[in-house]
């Protein structure tokens, strides 16, 4: 698949204050994703992400960034958003695993029933909703992936080089295992 | 397929920091993408049944030509889809994007239609991909375009190239950074 000789690198390197990450940052590989929560092939990617998680244990360490395709999918901006609101309270991931568990049902009224569910400060969240309080955070997500030569979702960097073999669970475990070692 | 390809860096600088194109990419069936310096060739296609886009009507800003294989296909609904998020970008740069592909001119609008693409899809359906044989990007055999990009200055010339493997969606990054290296050679 991966046929050109120009690997693009990640341009906004990974930073634990910005960033939103799982496992530990001194681990030797970093698997980070561009994702957009209403993508099919982003739904996908998730539980071989959680797969991939569970077996590289400590090793790894996951990044997660917005990459909302609102041309095919009109839910994902506010997804995203929603995503980061969950974020500002300390549930980014829960909101996160939640929305691609649920990616069928992404409207307003789903986004406030999340957060209800996940005893979020539901005022704050819609307010944060309401007012695009995180679009501004999003759009510097995207924009970062569009630097970094995301070229559709999900895209996947592995140490900040984009991955281009695939994201079935062999491939990346492979390529992580790789990079691992 | 007898076809050898060296795939090029996309995009780099020169030692006095001007644009470096694809002018390196080989394809032995043709003579390959138009070089870097060359006047991009006039065309006009339609983009509508009853009307047509002139490349010349776009004289005194840059113009991004995307040449696509094929409407519907997976990987140019994502490419396409992507530009169309950043369609605010390249106004930014006063730029006017225009896609490209040999399929027809209903088809195009059914494929706009279902994928919310709102910039112009040209149809170089008739004669069948004269426009891309005229930028060195005609595939022979497949009887579509190459995956192709190039960057045009405000006096119509080719500023920056680049022709991507088929099945690899080329992305944004080498279009922003062509339109911000016209950008700086405007202000100097």
């Amino acid at each position: 698949m991966s046929s050109t000789q120009w690997t693009p690198e990640l341009t906004l390197p990974v930073s634990v204050d910005r960033d939103h990450i799982q496992g530990r940052a001194d681990a030797p590989v970093t698997l980070l994703e561009y994702g957009d929560y209403e993508c099919p092939y982003c739904g996908a990617a998730y539980p071989i992400v959680k797969e991939v998680q569970s077996r590289m244990g400590d090793r790894l360490l996951f990044v997660f960034r917005n990459f909302p395709i609102t041309t095919s999918h009109p839910h994902a901006e506010h997804a995203a958003e929603a995503a980061e609101a969950a974020g500002s309270q300390g549930k980014f991931w829960d909101m996160h695993d939640l929305l691609y568990e649920n990616q069928k049902r992404l409207d307003d009224a789903d986004l406030h029933a999340y957060a209800e569910q996940l005893r979020l400060d539901v005022r704050s969240f819609d307010g944060d909703l309401a007012g695009h309080v995180h679009a501004e955070r999003v759009r510097e997500d995207f924009m970062s992936g569009v630097r970094s030569g995301v070229n559709g979702t999900p895209t996947f960097y592995i140490n900040g080089s984009r991955h281009d073999g695939g994201y079935q669970l062999e491939s990346l475990l492979t390529a992580l295992q790789h990079t691992a070692t | 397929m007898s076809s050898t390809r060296a795939v090029p860096a996309p995009f780099s600088r020169d030692e006095a920091g001007g644009l470096v194109g694809s002018t390196n990419t080989t394809v032995e069936r043709g003579a390959g993408p138009l070089a870097v310096g060359t006047k991009a060739p006039d065309f006009e296609l339609p983009s509508t049944p009853d009307q047509k886009v002139p490349l010349a009507a776009f004289r005194g800003r840059p113009t991004i030509l995307v040449f696509y294989p094929e409407d519907w296909s997976p990987v140019c609904s994502d490419q396409l889809a992507l530009y169309q998020e950043l369609l605010p970008e390249f106004q930014r740069h006063d730029a006017e994007l225009l896609a490209i592909s040999v399929d027809g001119i209903w088809c195009h609008l059914a494929f706009a239609r279902d994928r919310n693409l709102h910039f112009p899809l040209l149809s170089d359906f008739e004669p069948k991909g004269e426009v891309a044989r005229r930028y060195g990007v005609y595939r022979e055999g497949e009887g579509t375009s190459e995956r192709a990009l190039f960057v045009l200055d405000g006096e119509g010339v080719v500023r920056w190239s680049y022709v991507s493997p088929v099945g690899i969606n080329p992305g944004a990054d080498g279009i922003l950074r062509a339109l911000e290296g016209l950008d700086a050679r405007d202000d100097s």
